[in-house]
């Protein structure tokens, strides 16, 4: 922080930018906000931020009859696909920050460059084993494939998280009598509620907002919201109802979007620590 | 309590790699207090470790009470540690680190109870136990720590650096209070520290560490007046031992030091007269409270004048630097003694409290100058035929 | 004294503590070397294949490779990618950079102004995707908005242009990530040591030249991390692009991700896609391992 509040002409300079710039990074949310409220007949004579002549629920109404069921698909992978992520996260950086062994390092780098895989790499191969078995539609086998293709970066939050807590810890508690399980559960987890918060945050975001692996693994009743909603938008039978296409985004984009404004502190802190020791 | 040995203790952390301990024997008695001490690095803490069991040893054997522990996991050893980072539960209140361990090993509530009273009794934490270590002072923290190990009633305590985290002022009141503590409870201890005052302090016994190996276990005054090697005598006192190395000469049948102040010479008889010292590279070693100012009348020992060159008053006693044979040399005085700088001054030696060390291999060379001496080369001698 | 029993040495129970934490770890070292690693060597062996509709194991060598090479569509998916990367990269890192200069200049509501910057990150590439097909729409859009507040002129229509659609994906992309960059940054610039610019300041620098020549080369790795993870983003940009073109028109907006899914689940030529996929990991070893090596270098001389 540099200290420049003696140039007052630069200072007003410095504002403007900076509320002009949060002004056009709201645009896309505000115009989505008006368009989903609009008739069709709006949308065709005002324009983009137009306010709505009357706001009209129809477009939430008619997007939720189309995606609605799929929102609760992408509820029944991401819950489970998260916890058992994060679980088995905490476990392996618990063993590879407390408990290392001949080769645990090895592994630890053979998993860390699972946070750079492209997963067009994996995709044919998951996608025969997931038909192999009969997950194949199912939200049950987006859950297992969330679960191995997270696990590189769940790792990496506890393990990281662990490596700076003094081992002396782990060692006091041996002498005292605990196992490997105590020490975990006892000791280790309940120091852990912020990096087990940025993982949780994290895992959500990245598997809500998954769109390659709903789109190749399941299809149809299955498939998840960022899935239907792309079928949605990119129908081309029919009028074009954008009222319906804006709803139906909001609807995708509302439960991360809550997660980022209550707990951004946590969802900026999996970004930088999970991306940049990546 | 117990006693505890170490036969012929080896580490290494592969083929290949330098033994990180080597040929580790030490034998302490019920009740006592040893000191593992030495620079960084030197293996005293990976020492603890093995004792405690969170390392295996590559070698040898720990015996507690007689009984080998090496193969035993650390929570069947019945050893307790203190650690240098105090390492306390952070989500748990004083209390239940405390009664963590006591839990752990099943032992009723009351009972747990009345070992967390009498323990924070002891130790005078009363007030805090419901507090958590994240609310505690440094000093207090420390007392936690002691209190968890405390409470477990174990054979032996382990301590690592307990100290080193506390600011200067704090670590002289908890030095005191672990020395009285342990004259109170009598209690086998193992105390690892880089901190010589810590060592010459404490211990009842004080093995000296250095690259994995022992370089003296004996008695911290056995350790101070009868150093086994260079490395001992340097490590141990402050300020440190003066070390001056030059060539012996044989005249009379006496040995003599040459010492030249560049104002003045000097020959230094000294005590021991052991045949083939004479015209090698030794290294004369002298403390600097061995170095006194000469009476006004003669008293039969030699005198060197010297200039004074730096004046170091450190409050109860001032540091005199002088030069002997180019080197830096450290007396220890009265203040009232002082004089300032540039002056010069007559300066005498006890022979017999001089050292000498093999200029090439750091050993201490000649007969043991000292009644002390006796009792080392006992303790050697004993410590050999094992 | 000792109020505790002493086991007999090696119990089984603390033969199982011992074995405990790679009991622990095996499933996911399976999963590892089963599911990233397996799978990669079998995708490998795949585009070595002539695998269409089902996985064949029929040797072709090189064949599916040649076939890539001469596929114009693949050509247009990396020459897109070439730059939209670019594009997006250098944009995202300019304004980024940008952004968290001005915001560290003691701001107030600086926590509110930056949750603005970062939301979109939030967003799935599809929403976002969604919304700017919206705001890019020929004759609905911003084009019209623009008309109608008395620009006349004012005509948008790259999304249904061929040689500028790939533009519209890097406004979508740089709307989206340039907040991470300005957060990234940010968190880097309150790290740096205040002492230094105060040193520079009292030598008389100005402001402008205390960032250029001071905080921004101290900045370093983050550069590099912010660069690592833009790079990952544009070659993993799949769903942007299905979202918002479908790569369209015609392939003009294909990217290497988009064709590798369409060749290998649409179009059912596995081992073209296959291929194709193996280039996409290339292209990220390439990034990588410079990467990683300069970290792993830099560690060892601190």
């Amino acid at each position: 922080m540099i200290n420049a509040q003696r140039f007052t002409f630069s200072r007003v300079a410095i504002y403007a930018t900076l509320i002009l710039a949060a002004a056009v990074y709201l645009v896309p949310l505000v115009v989505m906000l008006l368009t989903s409220f609009k008739t069709p007949e709006d949308i065709r004579t005002g324009n983009l931020l137009s306010w709505p002549q009357v706001i009209d629920g129809i477009g939430w109404i008619k997007a939720w009859d189309t995606v609605g069921g799929y929102f609760w698909n992408s509820v029944k992978i991401t819950v489970p696909a998260v916890l058992i992520s994060t679980f088995i996260g905490a476990m392996n950086g618990y063993v590879l920050s407390m408990w290392r062994f001949r080769g645990s390092q090895l592994f630890f780098g053979l998993l860390l460059f699972g946070c750079f895989l492209p997963f067009q790499t994996v995709l044919l191969p998951a996608s025969f084993t997931i038909g192999k078995l009969g997950l194949a539609n199912t939200t049950t086998g987006l859950v297992l494939v969330h679960v191995v293709y997270g696990l590189a970066f769940t790792t990496l939050f506890f393990r990281n998280y662990y490596v700076s807590i003094p081992d002396a810890l782990v060692k006091a508690a041996r002498l005292d009598g605990a196992g490997f399980f105590t020490i975990f559960g006892r000791i280790l987890l309940p120091m852990s509620v912020p990096i087990v918060m940025v993982c949780l945050i994290w895992q959500f975001t990245q598997i809500w907002n998954d769109f390659l692996f709903g789109v190749v693994f399941a299809s149809g009743d299955a498939q998840p919201i960022t899935v239907a909603l792309n079928n949605l938008v990119n129908t081309s039978t029919g009028a074009k109802e954008y009222n319906v296409d804006m709803a139906a985004a909001m609807i995708a984009g509302l439960p991360t979007l809550l997660v980022y404004i209550f707990a951004g502190k946590y969802f900026l802190r999996g970004l930088t620590s999970g991306a940049v020791k990546g | 309590m117990a006693t505890l040995e170490l036969r012929n203790v080896n580490k290494t952390y592969g083929k290949g790699l330098p033994d990180t301990l080597k040929n580790i024997e030490l034998k302490i008695d019920d009740g006592e207090f040893l000191i593992l001490v030495g620079p960084s690095g030197c293996g005293k803490s990976t020492l603890m470790n093995c004792i405690a069991g969170l390392e295996t040893i590559s070698g040898g054997a720990i015996l507690v009470d007689d009984a080998d522990i090496s193969g035993m996991s650390p929570k069947d050893r019945d050893i307790a540690m203190v650690f240098q980072s105090y390492a306390l539960y952070p989500t748990m209140s004083v209390r239940d680190n405390i009664a963590f361990g006591l839990k752990i090993r099943k032992m009723s509530a009351a009972a747990i109870d009345e070992e967390v009273a009498r323990v924070s009794k002891l130790l005078q934490i009363e007030h805090l136990l419901s507090r958590k270590p994240g609310q505690l002072s440094g000093g207090q923290q420390q007392r936690v720590a002691m209190g968890r190990a405390l409470a477990r009633r174990p054979k032996i305590y382990l301590f690592d650096e307990p100290l080193s985290n506390l600011d200067a002022k704090l670590r002289v009141e908890m030095r005191t209070e672990m020395k009285l503590m342990h004259q109170r409870l009598k209690t086998t201890t193992v105390y690892v520290t880089h901190d010589q005052i810590e060592a010459m302090t404490l211990g009842d016994k004080v093995a000296v560490m250095k690259d994995g190996i022992i370089q003296q276990f004996g008695t911290p005054k056995q350790i101070y007046n009868d150093p086994a090697n260079l490395f001992v005598a340097s490590f141990i006192g402050s300020p440190p031992m003066n070390f001056i190395p030059l060539r012996l000469q044989r005249r009379d049948g006496r040995l003599l030091a040459l010492l030249d102040s560049g104002q003045a010479r000097c020959e230094l008889p000294l005590g021991m007269q052991d045949a083939g010292l004479e015209d090698r590279d030794v290294i004369v070693g002298i403390r600097a409270e061995q170095i006194v100012l000469a009476p006004a009348e003669a008293n039969g020992l030699p005198v060197i004048r010297a200039e004074v060159q730096v004046v170091e008053p450190t409050g109860p006693d001032t540091l005199v630097f002088v030069t002997l044979n180019g080197i830096k040399v450290c007396c220890r005085m009265a203040p009232d003694d002082a004089p300032a700088v540039g002056q010069s001054l007559n300066l005498q030696f006890d022979p017999a409290k001089v050292l000498l060390f093999d200029a090439n291999t750091g050993e201490r060379l000649g007969a043991m100058s000292s009644p002390q001496a006796q009792g080392r080369a006992d303790n050697v001698a004993q410590f050999k035929g094992r | 004294m000792s109020s505790v029993a002493v086991f007999s040495k090696a119990s089984p129970f603390d033969a199982l503590q011992r074995w405990l934490p790679k009991l622990v770890l095996a499933p996911s070292m399976l999963i590892v070397l089963v599911g990233f690693y397996g799978y990669i060597f079998w995708t490998f062996l795949l585009s070595f294949t002539n695998s269409s509709f089902m996985p064949s194991y029929q040797w072709v060598g090189l064949q599916q490779y040649a076939r890539l090479m001469a596929n114009d569509r693949w050509w247009v998916a990396s020459k897109n990618l070439a730059v939209f990367g670019g594009m997006f990269i250098v944009i995202s890192l300019v304004i980024g950079v940008f952004l968290a200069i001005l915001l560290d200049q003691r701001i107030r509501k600086e926590g509110f102004i930056r949750t603005i910057y970062l939301y979109p990150m939030a967003l799935s590439m599809i929403v976002t995707g969604t919304a700017w097909k919206w705001l890019l729409n020929p004759g609905l859009g911003l084009d019209k908005m623009l008309r109608d507040w008395g620009w006349e002129g004012f005509r948008f229509d790259w999304l249904l242009d061929q040689d500028r659609v790939v533009y519209c994906l890097v406004i979508a992309a740089v709307w989206q990530a340039s907040g991470f960059v300005m957060a990234m940054f940010l968190a880097g610039l309150r790290g740096v040591d205040q002492s230094i610019i105060r040193a520079a300041q009292v030598d008389g620098a100005s402001l402008p030249t205390i960032y250029l020549r001071i905080v921004l080369p101290s900045l370093r790795p983050v550069f590099f991390s912010a660069f690592m993870i833009l790079a990952h983003i544009a070659i993993k940009s799949f769903d942007l692009v299905s979202a918002m073109t479908a790569g369209g028109p015609g392939y003009s907006s294909d990217l290497p991700a988009m064709f590798m899914y369409s060749f290998t689940f649409s179009r059912g030529q596995m081992g073209i896609g296959s291929a194709s996929a193996i280039m996409m990991l290339g292209a990220i070893l390439a990034i990588l391992v410079p990467y990683l090596y300069s970290e792993l270098r830099n560690k060892r001389h601190d």
